[in-house]
């Protein structure tokens, strides 16, 4: 990094926490710091529902998977998020928001009982830490990788080794500074900023990029057909680079998995809950998936070029024998051993590549410094929004479905939002923990990350039931949840991927059957779980007492009264946007097909 | 909430444009071998300055409709209201 990618970075820091002290003043009670004062304009909601999923480990992720895997990576965006996102906003909104229930646990609670509400909030929360500390580690492991740092730390005569150490810090402070002052409306602000960085940052490397292979059509002819098509091959597991077939990935992705996050996580939810009116709240999640809808274009498409690029000449180091082998594919080099400092080899003998370096190794591929500086700073900002995202959702669920739940319940509102402050500092402590927790023992992260997996996966059967069949029941719910879970761990018990060996990958109770592609298994424990927690929720439901139809009022479909349209343009209108939505993806689908 | 968000935006993006723009006009025009000979921080600077000018009036029309609509339910599309 030099000056100017310096003053780039740090013009972003002061906005972020500029952000911060100007919002401070506008919070006053606890609406207005876990709510955001329900009083965002619709397109501020949508953008800021889309970049709070939009982490680094996204970002760098979907690159990687673009790089190891071509355009069908595309289906997390076009199968994976938009169906789920238009499904939330038309049908399930009207209940999140007409319920005016503050959290997603606290909706469980209002249609269900006190316990699947527990059940959802303490998972919800533990997750949330993990998960915004696994995520600062990864960028704190990618700051280290890339040598950003190095040059200015060795100029300043400090330790390479804290590297690692300084940027955890400096992420955390910031991310802390800003949301405790202005709590979710400086989170959402933030998201928005980070949005219009990442097309910033990302626009230029996709046409920079594109310009050298010479167009679409010339990216095509470098890489192997199976590269630049999303759903040819998707007839059979072994015919295409994802090793699903299309059962799996409709059903596992499109349904269960995406419709479980998108639909019922509280990270997201959160955004349109402090819309400032019902259609706003339904117009959030339509207009975040206008622009989910392209973004392959912007975080994809790097990951294809990559591969297509010409392997740079291998650098000799002095003391090194010199190779003229080409060490990796395209601009992605092969994945060192940390102790031999070889390439690591797979299970037939072939190095891996490192693919999380697809994406990082575009932008010093094509940007000179100034460009350079606004890429790095664009990554730095999707990790931090999305760590306050973490931090937001956290501090809320922490505050009002457990502290005023179970712990200090009816206090005033000006100590609950004390506490919400508080919150704040220790769950971005918690967070710092599991980053350096995930540095130490990197399988207690997998196995979290898995149980986690467990937990999600019926979720989307519990809501979708809550709140479209008035029969469904507290102990329905509950025991549906946790059967669900259960099933999901043993379905993972039981199979394996190819290649895999029992243990942490499955096949951890016996070996009954075993899947192409790790992906693969994935989907399919998450349809058990599903199925599993559905069936169940139904079975109790109908074998418990019904629920008082009086009671569920504004919380199920056929107890609510229609939400009366606001006056609204026709193209702006719910109904109008989720046509538009629909039918550009479907269009993308035909032309990538 | 407080401010409108238009404002922060356009600001920011006007001088992230102005500081690339004037690197790239000024710098060194050999350092864009690897951007394909495209002068990236010039181009990308302007357009980034001629978005941030554009939410900057955004905003300020924002911010001027504002106080005269406060307590009413401004409902019109997406990028008028506040």
């Amino acid at each position: 990094m030099t000056g100017i990618d310096w003053l780039i970075l740090g013009l972003y820091f002061v906005f972020v926490l500029g952000i911060g002290v100007a919002l401070k003043s506008s919070v006053k009670t606890s609406t207005d710091f876990f709510l955001a004062g329900r009083a965002i304009p619709a397109w501020v909601c949508g953008l800021a529902f889309m970049s709070a999923n939009l982490g680094a480990q996204e970002v760098i992720g979907m690159g990687a998977s673009g790089a190891k895997y071509g355009i069908a990576t595309s289906h997390f965006y076009w199968i994976g998020a938009i169906p789920a996102m238009v499904f939330v906003g038309i049908f399930m909104m009207p209940f999140y928001y007409g319920s005016r229930a503050r959290s997603v646990p606290e909706y469980l609670r209002l249609r269900f009982d006190e316990k699947t509400r527990g059940l959802n909030a303490i998972s919800f929360a533990i997750m949330t830490i993990f998960s915004s500390g696994i995520s600062m580690y990864a960028i704190a492991k990618l700051i280290q990788t890339l040598r950003i740092f190095d040059g200015t730390f060795q100029r300043l005569g400090l330790n390479g080794s804290w590297i690692f150490d300084f940027a955890i810090l400096i992420s955390a402070v910031v991310v802390l500074a800003y949301t405790f002052l202005g709590g979710l409306s400086s989170a959402i602000y933030n998201e928005v900023v980070q949005f219009f960085l990442i097309v910033a940052g990302f626009l230029p490397l996709s046409w920079l990029g594109l310009k050298s292979v010479g167009g679409w059509s010339g990216l095509k002819a470098k890489l192997d057909p199976s590269f630049t098509h999303s759903w040819v091959g998707m007839g059979h597991a072994h015919t295409n680079p994802l090793g699903v077939e299309w059962f799996g990935l409709a059903m596992g992705l499109g349904f269960v998995l995406s419709f479980g996050y998108w639909c019922t996580d509280f990270l997201v939810i959160q955004r349109a809950m402090a819309a400032k009116s019902m259609s706003a709240a339904r117009r959030t999640p339509l207009i975040g998936a206008l622009p989910k809808m392209l973004f392959p274009f912007l975080v994809i498409l790097p990951g294809l070029i990559a591969v297509a690029l010409p392997t740079p000449p291998a650098v000799t180091h002095a003391g090194m024998t010199a190779t003229t082998e080409p060490q990796g594919r395209g601009i992605i080099p092969y994945k060192l051993d940390a102790t031999t400092g070889k390439p690591a080899l797979d299970k037939d003998g072939k190095p891996q590549l490192d693919y999380d370096l697809a994406v990082p190794n575009m932008l010093l591929h094509y940007f000179p410094p100034g460009m350079l500086g606004l890429g790095l700073t664009a990554l730095l900002a999707s990790f931090m929004s999305g760590m306050a995202g973490n931090v937001t959702a956290f501090n809320t669920v922490w505050t009002y479905d457990i502290y005023q739940s179970y712990i200090r319940p009816g206090a005033t509102d000006q100590h609950y939002l004390w506490m919400g402050r508080v919150a704040t500092v220790f769950g971005i402590a918690f967070s710092i923990a599991a980053a350096y927790m995930a540095n130490r023992f990197n399988n207690i992260m997998d196995m979290l990350q898995l149980v986690f997996a467990f937990v999600n996966a019926p979720l989307f059967a519990t809501f979708l039931l809550g709140m479209f069949w008035k029969r469904a029941t507290g102990h329905g719910a509950f025991s549906g949840l946790l059967s669900g879970t259960a099933a999901a761990a043993v379905h993972h018990g039981l199979t394996l991927s190819a290649g895999a060996v029992p243990g942490i990958k499955g096949g951890w109770l016996g070996l009954v059957h075993t899947y192409p592609s790790e992906m693969a298994q994935n989907f399919w424990t998450a349809i058990f779980a599903w199925t599993t927690c559905f069936f169940v929720t139904i079975l109790v439901s109908l074998l418990t007492r019904a629920p008082e139809e009086s009671k569920l009022t504004g919380l199920v479909y056929s107890l609510t009264p229609r939400p009366e349209e606001e006056p609204l343009a026709w193209y702006a209108r719910p109904v109008s946007l989720a046509i538009i939505v629909l039918a550009g993806t479907l269009l993308l689908n035909v032309i990538f097909w | 909430m407080g401010i409108d968000i238009r404002l922060p935006i356009g600001i920011l993006f006007s001088l992230l444009g102005l500081i690339l723009a004037a690197y790239g006009f000024f710098g060194d025009a050999s350092r864009y071998r690897q951007s394909l000979d495209v002068n990236i921080n010039l181009v990308w600077g302007i357009v980034l300055f001629a978005f941030g000018f554009f939410m900057l009036l955004l905003g300020r029309r924002g911010m001027r409709v504002a106080p005269q609509k406060s307590g009413s339910q401004s409902s019109h599309s997406s990028g008028h209201n506040r």
